[in-house]
């Protein structure tokens, strides 16, 4: 039925399989390839449609590689542009055949039209195939000095895209030197932020064999470069912008005028509409901060709003990602949260994940003021329909028991939970009293009294059931049915899927044991002899075990199934405060939406700005070398007077057992500072080179910048003179720039003018 | 930086695919739709908006019931990448006039085409519509803005409003041109107010907020500057305050707002002042201001709602809707909804004498009881009676195992906060065209409950 594949011309058009269609077209390209009667262009045009959108759906449209090259002579803009977006696509695949396209896309590089010119330049970087390299150079050279910035903005992309196919050749034609001039000199700042990205990207990868690029990176982080860049940022597009705030969250100021000076002129970009802008601005104000625990709490104070907006103006998915970092927020200081909870109520409409961050976060900010409150909130969730989140709900109240003092009302809202009588509730509300119960022994009377009247034939879940079982065999005592409730529970043994709860059942059984020898003996025997023929390994030793021991000597038995227990005071925390810290660090990042940090969810290579981070308290050394100061020395001293703590209790704040502390320094990055002068000390020993290659490569951007300077004067470092003046008020001191940060956020607005 | 980019139907076919940087596998589109539809089947809920599979993050929102998507290898900033989704399809529906499917595929090189200039080498380059504009040749091929339901703001303006407001205008291309090949120079305002409001069981507000947007899309040749004045006494931020302090704000009758954020494009030199924003707007939809308030406000809708037990296995329940705004306005598309208990099996319904436009429905499959009201006069009251049959005795727990009622409307030329535009000044120097200016406000439920 299909045709030989050769004879295209005799394929059917109405041939169902994507082949007999692709060779129709091929035919037809091929007949309009060497037209130039009127109106090919149209038919043209129809014809790349077809191709582009079966190439969009997954048929492979690659055999038409040649006709398409063919047709690709032709001044129809439209026609081009969709010809090199198929060329992108199958010359990876066939790099033989892109070799027919380098000829033209060449001579498109020469094109009158700018347009053109950027267009198959950019197409010419994008072939991805490695023997072609040496097409590039030539074009992309003359591409860095084209006149017209939207050629520019290609052709530093195309450095980026050629490094990526030959690390080798980009660097050997000096292409980084290029971008790093057209970075600090060209007038377009699309230019300026393209270079910065591949420069960035270039010298990340090439940091680890090449000292020159490491050099050079961290030159991308000196005081003039980073200066160079917020000086202009309202120049920038609004993703250039998170770009230099990015690269100033890296950057680390030598005194705390600085930061505030950096703080004062980029305050205003908290109330961009841009989201990816607030949280750009947003981490850099806290990593600023890390040192100076009050106006580290202020940052807090003044972000709230800002992020409450974005949480409430965006699309869901937008909102998400806002209320993640506010979630890692709250759970860091949440006492600074705690007068804002009502914001963190679920909405019925709300998609399931925004109700989860929502409801952790409700649980982190109770405290004494606030409970009755938010666990009044919290049972209104336990009747919903949505029944993961009513789960959630119930989870959360018991949370909220468990870390407060006064846990009386929430015992009763528990308690009524079980008198609710919807199976969910009922089976995670006995989880919640058999954990209150493990740490505040002292509620068991009016607890038992009510989970007595449970019939455990209403509880199926394992988990709950298990804790039933839990507290039938602890409080036997008081339980008036208890071990015929468990006896019943043995005979239905072969009928219990779960294995843990057939344990439970066995130690229950035990306890009851030793409470009530008489009415248990019978349960015991059977639960014995079930629990030895059982066919899972633990509950036959679990049964051996209790089995032997009782034989051996039943005080022995009782002591090690019933010793006299003591409360639990603090379950174990799930998350280490160094995996939390580490989040922090890397906040404005997948790693806060995943609440994982990012070594466990990315490779090496793909670690991406936080590769770059990683080493930050080595980036830091050429930073504050090159300044040329007395860094260390010098940062005690205005640590000492800004934040009336002692250098010993600032260690403190830094180390791992600090928990949740609004202000607590991360030990990782916040102790750039000691670290950075530490490392300092390490590296001046190990190579005594490094204070003096820095300077240097200090001077070759000064040298880009057009200074002249014969040495680096450390307060005025910078090209132009108006710097982190743009405010027209002189630089705020910090007692003021505190005081303005209680202002009304609108009086911000000055700012612009 | 982002690897990957594209857009998928609702049944999961690729309409636009774009594959940047080659470092994440082929197959990207099918693992991230079918962990997208397993995660709904799994009872999970819907699917976060940002998730890993074995190393690649996987970004989407969803426009229109299409869904945007994104891959990347690196740990980027997630917002960064979501709203630069929310942009592209943003600007796509500027070119386009209507986003949906049908136009998409009708235009999907152009759509290449946009993407191609978005973004390079996985890096933002320009979301501006009108940057954009000088590198985009294609014409959009416009689909029947009437044969297609409306989706996002022009739709809720479009419904009831047609008397003032050219429908068809705001579902235009930017690019594309008029019928008469004459541009017609107007602008849009829209001040979009969403109202999130929960009442207790004894009628008090327990929380309530409103999230609203001033939009514009200016259709205005030459870039002329304008100037939006809004309330004097428009005060912004709480000075420290609780927010969620009643009382003391609503006697004085100022509009304060807790916070707000501005369109990069918005010079606010004499906001201060005389609380005028300046701005020169771009091509293409954007927001100038978005803000949020919690100050008390007068909520459009009061709710009440009885359960009486009738017999064992029957009880009714009496929906009682009134309207607290002005009988000149009307609302639409009100829908009311409560959960029942789980057993209940047969509902049986009894609107007032006279009604119209109102549909009632007892959705078996979730237990959910519906009532949809085409309009609803500002003062008025309307009232549902429905019976309903269990399959169980309740033991008097009906209320606790039904609600809470949740209700959606759509109220034009209303708005709550009582935010508004002065005036809409255009510095233009031709006194004789002058442009159509359309200061439009809505408000709409966002998440408005009153619990049993």
């Amino acid at each position: 039925m299909a045709p030989p594949a050769q004879s295209q011309r005799s394929s059917s058009p109405s041939q169902p399989s994507g082949k007999g269609e692709v060779s129709d077209l091929k035919s037809q390209l091929r007949q309009l390839a060497g037209s130039r009667a009127p109106g090919v262009d149209d038919s043209k045009r129809d014809l790349f449609k077809k191709v582009i959108s079966y190439m969009t759906i997954g048929i492979d449209v690659s055999v038409v590689f040649g006709e398409m090259v063919m047709c690709s002579a032709t001044s129809d803009i439209v026609l081009k542009k969709m010809c090199y977006l198929y060329v992108g696509n199958y010359a990876k695949v066939n790099p033989d055949l892109a070799l027919l396209t380098i000829n033209f896309l060449q001579r498109d590089c020469k094109d009158a039209d700018p347009m053109i010119r950027g267009l198959a330049l950019r197409s010419l970087c994008s072939l991805r195939v490695a023997n072609l390299v040496e097409y590039l150079v030539g074009p992309l050279g003359l591409g860095l000095k084209d006149n017209s910035s939207y050629v520019r903005i290609v052709a530093v992309m195309g450095v980026l895209k050629l490094y990526h196919i030959s690390a080798s050749t980009c660097v050997d034609a000096d292409f980084p030197q290029t971008l790093k001039h057209l970075m600090l000199n060209d007038s377009d700042t699309q230019v300026v932020a393209n270079c910065l990205t591949a420069l960035q990207e270039i010298w990340s990868a090439e940091a680890s064999t090449s000292e020159e690029a490491s050099r050079e990176r961290e030159a991308l982080l000196s005081k003039p470069v980073v200066y160079y860049f917020l000086n202009r940022i309202r120049e920038f597009s609004e993703w250039a912008q998170c770009l230099v705030l990015d690269l100033a969250a890296k950057y680390v100021p030598s005194d705390n005028n600085e930061i505030f000076d950096i703080m004062n002129l980029l305050e205003d970009r908290l109330q961009h509409a841009n989201g990816a802008v607030v949280l750009a601005t947003i981490k850099l104000f806290l990593q600023l901060t890390l040192s100076m625990a009050d106006v580290h709490q202020q940052v807090y104070e003044r972000i709230k709003a800002p992020l409450l907006t974005l949480v409430s103006s965006g699309s869901p998915e937008q909102s998400y990602a806002v209320l993640s970092h506010l979630h890692l927020l709250v759970m860091r200081a949440p006492y600074i949260f705690s007068s804002d909870y009502k914001h963190f109520y679920c909405q019925y409409n709300e998609p399931s994940y925004v109700k989860k961050l929502k409801l952790e976060m409700l649980t982190a900010v109770a405290n004494e003021s606030n409970t009755y409150e938010i666990v009044t909130e919290l049972c209104e969730y336990a009747a919903n329909v949505d029944i993961p989140i009513a789960r959630e709900s119930i989870r959360a109240v018991g949370k909220i028991a468990l870390q407060q003092y006064d846990v009386n009302a929430i015992v009763d809202r528990l308690l009524q939970f079980l008198e609710m009588e919807k199976d969910y509730v009922t089976a995670e509300a006995l989880v919640l009293v058999k954990d209150l119960l493990r740490k505040y022994p002292q509620w068991s009377q009016d607890c038992i009294a009510v989970v007595g009247n449970i019939s455990s034939k209403n509880v199926q879940e394992p988990k709950a059931k298990a804790a039933l079982i839990w507290m039938l065999g602890e409080y036997s005592q008081e339980m008036h049915d208890a071990p015929y409730i468990l006896e019943s529970l043995i005979e239905n043994w072969d009928e219990e899927h779960s294995a843990g709860v057939r344990l439970h059942l066995l130690t229950a059984v035990m306890k009851c044991f030793f409470k009530r020898p008489p009415e248990t003996q019978k349960a015991l025997g059977a639960a014995l002899a079930a629990g030895l023929a059982d066919f899972h390994q633990d509950v036959h030793d679990r049964a051996l075990f209790y089995y032997r021991v009782l034989q051996h000597n039943v005080s022995v038995a009782e002591r090690v199934v019933n010793p006299p227990k003591q409360a639990v005071s603090v379950f174990a925390d799930t998350q280490s405060s160094e995996i939390k810290d580490r989040i922090f660090d890397e906040f404005n990042s997948l790693s806060v939406v995943y609440q994982k940090p990012s070594y466990m969810f990315t490779d090496k290579e793909h670690r991406g700005p936080f590769e770059f981070s990683d080493e930050l308290g080595n980036l830091s050394i050429g930073a504050e070398s090159a300044a040329g100061t007395v860094v260390p020395a010098h940062r005690v001293e205005a640590n000492d007077k800004d934040l009336l703590l002692s250098t010993s209790e600032k260690e403190e704040i830094r180390g791992p057992s600090n928990n949740g502390s609004a202000y607590s320094a991360p030990s990782y990055d916040g102790s750039a500072v000691s670290a950075a002068s530490q490392a300092l000390s390490e590296l001046t020993i190990l190579n005594p080179s490094v204070p003096g290659l820095t300077p240097q490569s200090n001077l070759a951007i000064d040298d880009l910048l057009g200074l002249g300077l014969p040495e680096i004067p450390s307060p005025a470092p910078a090209p132009s003179p108006p710097l982190l003046t743009l405010n027209s008020k002189a630089v705020l001191d910090p007692g003021t720039f505190q005081q303005k940060w209680r202002q009304l956020p609108i009086s911000l607005s000055q700012v612009y003018s | 930086m982002i690897s990957q980019f594209f857009v998928l139907s609702q049944r999961g076919d690729n309409i636009v695919f774009r594959d940047y940087r080659g470092e994440v596998p082929k197959g990207s589109a099918e693992i991230f739709f079918r962990k997208v539809k397993f995660w709904k089947e799994d009872g999970e809920g819907d699917a976060p908006p940002v998730f890993n599979v074995d190393g690649v993050n996987y970004f989407h929102v969803k426009v229109a019931g299409l869904l945007f998507v994104a891959t990347t290898r690196v740990n980027v900033s997630p917002s960064l990448v979501l709203e630069l989704l929310q942009r592209i399809a943003r600007v796509i529906k500027d070119y386009l006039g209507i986003l949906n499917e049908d136009s998409l595929r009708k235009n999907f090189v152009l759509v290449y085409e946009l993407l191609d200039e978005v973004i390079d080498f996985g890096y933002v380059k320009t979301t501006s519509t009108e940057v954009l504009k000088s590198y985009i040749f294609n014409e959009p091929i416009v689909v029947d803005a009437a044969r297609l339901p409306s989706l996002g703001a022009a739709g809720l303006f479009m419904q009831g409003s047609k008397r003032r407001m050219p429908g068809t205008a705001v579902t235009k291309s930017v690019v594309a041109n008029e019928p008469g090949g004459r541009k017609r120079e107007e602008i849009f305002v829209d001040i979009i107010e969403k109202i999130s409001v929960t009442f207790s069981s004894s009628g008090y507000i327990l929380t309530s907020e409103i999230d609203g947007t001033i939009q514009m899309k200016s259709y205005l040749s030459g870039n002329p500057e304008i100037r939006l004045a809004l309330n004097d006494d428009l005060s912004i931020g709480r000075g420290g305050s609780s927010i969620y302090d009643y009382g003391n704000s609503s006697g004085s009758g100022s509009v304060i707002l807790d916070d707000c954020n501005f369109h990069e494009s918005v010079h606010l030199d004499n906001f201060d002042i005389d609380r005028t924003l300046a701005l020169v707007p771009p091509d293409g939809e954007f927001p100038v201001m978005n803000y949020r308030m919690t100050q008390e406000f007068r909520t459009p809708f009061r709710i009440n709602a009885l359960i009486e037990e009738a017999g064992p296995l029957k009880a009714e329940v009496i929906l009682k809707v009134r309207a607290e705004f002005a009988s000149s306005i009307t609302a639409n598309t009100i829908l009311v909804q409560m959960p029942l208990p789980t057993y209940t099996t047969r509902v049986t319904f009894e609107l007032e004498p006279g009604a119209v436009g109102n549909t009632t429905d007892f959705k078996e499959a979730n237990k959910r009881l519906e009532w949809g009201l085409k309009k609803f006069v500002g003062g008025s009251e309307h009232t549902l009676r429905a019976k309903l049959t269990f399959s169980q005795e309740s033991h008097g727990n009906i209320v606790k195992e039904s609600g809470p009622i949740s209700m959606t409307f759509t109220i034009p030329m209303y708005n709550c906060s009582r935010l508004q535009v002065k005036y809409l000044q255009i510095a233009k120097k031709s006194k004789t065209d002058n442009p159509y200016r359309w200061v439009r406000y809505v408000t709409q439920a966002n998440s408005y409950v009153a619990r049993l």
